[in-house]
């Protein structure tokens, strides 16, 4: 056990002091020992974007990134996307128009799609599809969640 | 044709403007669950001491094991347990006819990816390095990898003793008479399609968590199908059911590759009995890929017989299946491969021969559709070309030979509410179809068809005269509903269409009500979310007890308001006279007189199909309560160059009943025509030297959204007699035609046909090659491997006599 390594992860908001391996990746550290599973996990690989997160704003895959690397970033994931005012816009739009059918691909679909309205408020839809391009789901078809990306780019643009 | 079922009067169609939940486009009831990650997955659960499993594979695809060692596993620290095959000797399957695997293999192994052994340790490391340290010697026997394969005649069985071809399963059927037919016929073509092997895909890799405690067995999975694991675990553990509770968690995506009982959720049971301690398996997705049960691959040779004028004389049908190395549904897919050809045309005759092989390979299963995308490709690829032939043009020759509403089909099926004319019209409408059609530029072309399928099979899975679903229904004193059925949410909206039923029914809000779904301690019966049944089915069994239930609250009502109950109607959470809608209750005041005058405020209701299988063996796959109908077109872009395909847009039409919910009806189709898109372009499944190449996400290519094109979506409302409002299934016909449309529109733009799916670059160049060659453009099977078929089981089809 003397191999661990303590870390601070701050994740939505809040910091958490962890003794971890340092083979293990975020992804593990967030569902195992933080109990954050709305972050999930599809291949291992980095091939289908369900366990993107953000870090200091920029999503990356939870599952290729050390928990050690994460150190120091501002990490988000969808359990922090709500507030106590309610939810996000890009969950609403996900959630009236019901781009979440299983729903295992809407976590990473989320933050992906949040971090690229935040760098871009109003993408065009080539946009969006290339922000999106890396986060497979097996349900939709893409369209649903293409629209309530649009639907809530629209919604944030107005409350500007 | 006949008319064999006149709409039932008590079902009288309801005017969608009397409906206030039904038919509204209205978030599903656990969408902000979803959206926030609140949603637990099967592999979010943990429980105290819990151990994790991890099985050890399989790396011969045929072989006999030798030597079997788990003693350096079992002496790592860290590890409770090791099984291997001898643990849990007895067989299961999920057909009564296919009890063909074991948990973990015995004696030998029959694919890379079996499962031999299975371990339980305190982390998912140890539990790795665990399954590294058991010890297998194998004598490799050698192994059929394909259909030729399997019919050698002198290889080694895959199942049972000695040599010789690898048959599983036969069927031939024969439905008039087709010879007479085709001699009748002034046109007779034939041709010969290939549909490659594919998978589900979920993104949620199946994971199980079991747990052992006081004599009495839990079970959470990621399963479409909480009833047959049930009788499975029971089965296998030797356990009364009684004793065994199965919990199907949400389930990550299904598509037909959660519907078998696994090796994994056996083991993980297993496991946790002998250590005492929970136990959870998640498999990689590598793993997934060896679980597979996907699309069986299909020969296909089609025949058919026309009139100079378009019309149909004989058609017929001989396929040959891949089957992999288990039975699994095959048995089902055998007779799926020739169930459905009829519900879309009248076929004065038609004949039906199929073989399903057992090769070295991952078993398949369903995947929606189950065993009817495939001939659906080759008819209506192989009817494209029959209309140039004729001269016709290929919607015309669609609508001179298709099916009639309330009719029945050459072999026995019930047709009732069809909207396949009205399907064709929209698309062909929609997409510009004849101004495109052999009119657009070299490069860029469109293609048509045309599909149905199931609204629930008829008949179960294992004989009984039980019914199909039941629901049941409690009304809390403060107005709160609850409803409980086994139907699992797969993310295809069954809790909310559920709710969206009982709801209308009460005339209450959705927000009023609770599901408690999918589990065998909670919940009343349903088979599961397979063959498109759940809306149908739980849907009727929801129906029933909802007017029960407002039965009981509407007749309390009446007594303390003193009115005629014929008088009381229920909407805007009120129960009210219709003639004066001033004199009412409101919901929880009327459940509150009900509950003294009416307790308990519980009922329940129940569905079983009508009995509707014809008069032949085998007549038990392809009977529905009712069809679903779906046109397509699709307009893609061919790159003469590289031989890449794009798909520009697709237009869908579908008739669906009635949209219990429109947003989701649409969603299942803008699903079904991704899915459609991917096996028509990418998918496949590969093998090299008997391993499967496509493990990973990588190498198993699938469209990402910028291969998605625009999908254009319409509903067609044909208010089935007996579906619940008159809904029909929307998960998986919308998928069918899609994937011939791709093939036919390749031929509109090019000029080449690639009858094989997927339609990837190499064959598209390979055909634009032969083609430039002055030889015939086309990529596809050449031959039929040679089988002797016996002779098919003739039928009559149905008189013209009212039955």
């Amino acid at each position: 056990m003397s191999s661990l390594l303590l870390v601070e992860l701050v994740v939505n908001g809040e910091p958490h002091g962890v003794a971890i391996a340092q083979q293990r990746t975020l992804l593990e550290v967030l569902r195992e020992d933080l109990d954050l599973t709305g972050t999930k996990h599809g291949c291992e690989l980095g091939e289908c974007g369900a366990c993107t997160v953000l870090m200091d704003g920029e999503p990356h895959l939870s599952c290729l990134t050390l928990a050690i690397e994460a150190e120091g970033r501002e990490i988000t994931t969808v359990e922090g996307l709500a507030t106590a005012d309610g939810l996000h816009p890009l969950q609403n739009a996900f959630a009236e128009l019901s781009a979440a059918q299983c729903g295992y691909c809407t976590p990473g679909m989320l933050l992906t799609a949040k971090a690229l309205l935040d760098a871009n408020p109003a993408p065009t839809l080539g946009e969006t599809k290339q922000a999106l391009s890396g986060n497979l789901c097996r349900c939709t078809g893409y369209a649903k969640i293409l629209e309530a990306v649009s639907l809530a780019a629209e919604r944030m643009g107005s409350r500007r | 044709m006949t008319i064999v079922e006149k709409p039932r009067p008590d079902a009288a169609p309801v005017e969608a403007e009397e409906l206030s939940v039904v038919g509204k486009p209205l978030p599903k009831v656990d969408a902000t669950a979803k959206v926030t990650g609140r949603t637990r997955y099967t592999d979010d659960l943990r429980l105290p001491r819990m151990l994790t499993g991890k099985l050890l594979r399989s790396t011969r695809p045929h072989a006999l094991i030798r030597r079997l060692d788990v003693s350096r596993a079992l002496a790592l620290p860290g590890v409770h347990a090791v099984l291997t095959g001898k643990d849990l000797p007895i067989t299961y399957g999920i057909l009564p006819v296919s009890q063909d695997e074991h948990t973990l293999a015995l004696e030998k192994v029959r694919y890379v990816g079996e499962p031999v052994a299975a371990v339980a340790a305190i982390d998912e490391e140890t539990a790795e390095r665990a399954a590294g340290l058991i010890e297998v010697e194998y004598e490799d026997l050698p192994a059929a990898m394909s259909i030729p394969d399997a019919l050698v005649p002198d290889t080694p069985r895959i199942h049972g003793e000695g040599s010789g071809p690898n048959v599983d399963r036969v069927a031939a059927l024969e439905f008039g008479d087709v010879e007479a037919g085709f001699l009748e016929a002034e046109h007779l073509r034939e041709d010969l399609f290939f549909f490659s092997g594919n998978a589900h895909m979920p993104l949620e890799q199946h994971s199980v968590l079991a747990s052992w405690e006081a004599g009495k067995l839990t079970v959470w999975s990621s399963t479409q199908v909480p009833h047959y694991l049930h009788r499975t675990l029971a089965k296998v553990l030797e356990l009364p059911a009684s004793r065994i509770r199965v919990i199907a968690a949400p389930v990550g995506g299904g598509f037909g590759g959660k519907s078998d009982p696994f090796s994994h959720e056996i083991a993980a049971a297993k496991l946790a009995i002998v250590t005492n301690r929970p136990v959870k398996i998640t498999l990689t997705r590598e793993e997934v890929f060896y679980a597979h049960r996907g699309r069986h691959p299909v020969l296909m040779q089609v025949k058919s017989g026309f009139t100079a004028d378009g019309r149909i004389t004989a058609l017929s049908f001989r396929n040959i299946l891949d089957g992999g190395a288990f039975g699994s549904f095959g048995a089902a897919t055998t007779y799926y491969t020739g169930a459905l050809q009829g519900t879309t045309y009248r076929l004065p005759a038609y004949r039906f021969e199929a073989v399903r092989l057992h090769t070295n390979k991952p078993p398949c299963g369903p995947k929606r559709g189950h065993g009817t995308p495939q001939p659906r490709f080759a008819l209506e690829c192989h009817l494209d070309k029959v209309a140039e032939e004729l001269g016709l043009d290929p919607v015309e020759l669609r609508l001179r030979n298709a099916i009639e509403p309330f009719s029945q089909t050459v072999n026995h099926l019930r047709i009732t509410s069809c909207g396949l004319i009205e399907c064709i019209e929209k698309v062909v409408e929609a997409s510009g179809f004849h101004d495109k059609h052999g009119r657009l530029p070299y490069g860029r072309g469109v293609g048509f068809a045309v599909s149905a399928y199931l609204s629930g099979a008829g008949l179960p899975i294992y004989f009984n005269d039980m019914s199909q679903s039941e629901v049941q229904i409690k009304v809390d004193r403060g107005g709160g509903v609850t409803v409980y059925s086994m139907a699992a949410d797969i993310g295809q909206g069954s809790n909310s269409v559920l709710t969206y039923i009982v709801a209308e029914v009460l005339g209450i809000v959705p927000e009023d009500i609770s599901v408690v779904t999918a589990d065998t301690d909670l919940t009343p019966i349903d088979l599961g979310s397979y063959s498109s049944r759940v809306t149908f089915m739980a849907g009727n069994a929801a129906l029933d007890a909802a007017r029960k239930m407002r039965d009981l609250v509407v007749e309390a009502a009446a007594e303390k308001l003193e009115v005629d109950v014929a008088q009381l109607t229920t909407a805007g959470r009120r129960v009210f006279d219709c003639d004066d809608p001033e004199h009412g209750l409101e919901w929880e005041q009327a459940v509150h007189v009900a509950s003294a005058l009416r307790a308990p405020l519980v009922t329940a209701g129940s569905y079983r199909a009508p009995a509707l299988a014809g008069p032949y063996r085998g007549s038990g796959v392809g009977p529905s309560p009712a069809y679903s109908f779906t046109a397509a077109v699709v307009e893609l872009d061919c790159d003469q160059e590289t031989g890449m395909v794009a798909v520009d847009q697709v237009w869908v039409a579908h008739d669906v009943g009635r949209a219990i919910n429109p947003l989701l009806a649409v969603g299942q189709t803008e699903g079904s025509v991704y899915m459609a898109l991917g096996e028509a372009l990418l998918e496949q499944q590969s093998f090299r030297d008997g391993l499967l190449e496509s493990t990973s996400l990588f190498d198993y290519k699938s469209p990402t959204v910028l291969e998605m094109p625009e999908v254009h979506t319409y509903l067609i409302e044909t208010i089935d007699p007996e579906g619940p409002f008159g809904a029909k299934e929307a998960g998986q016909g919308p998928l069918l035609p899609v994937i011939p449309a791709v093939a036919n529109a390749l031929y509109d733009a090019v000029g080449v046909r690639i009858d094989e799916v997927p339609i990837t670059p190499d064959k598209v160049l390979r055909a634009l090659d032969l083609a430039a060659k002055g030889k015939l453009g086309r990529v596809g099977p050449k031959g039929m491997p040679a089988f002797d078929f016996p002779a098919p089981y003739r039928v009559e089809p149905p008189g013209e006599a009212l039955p």
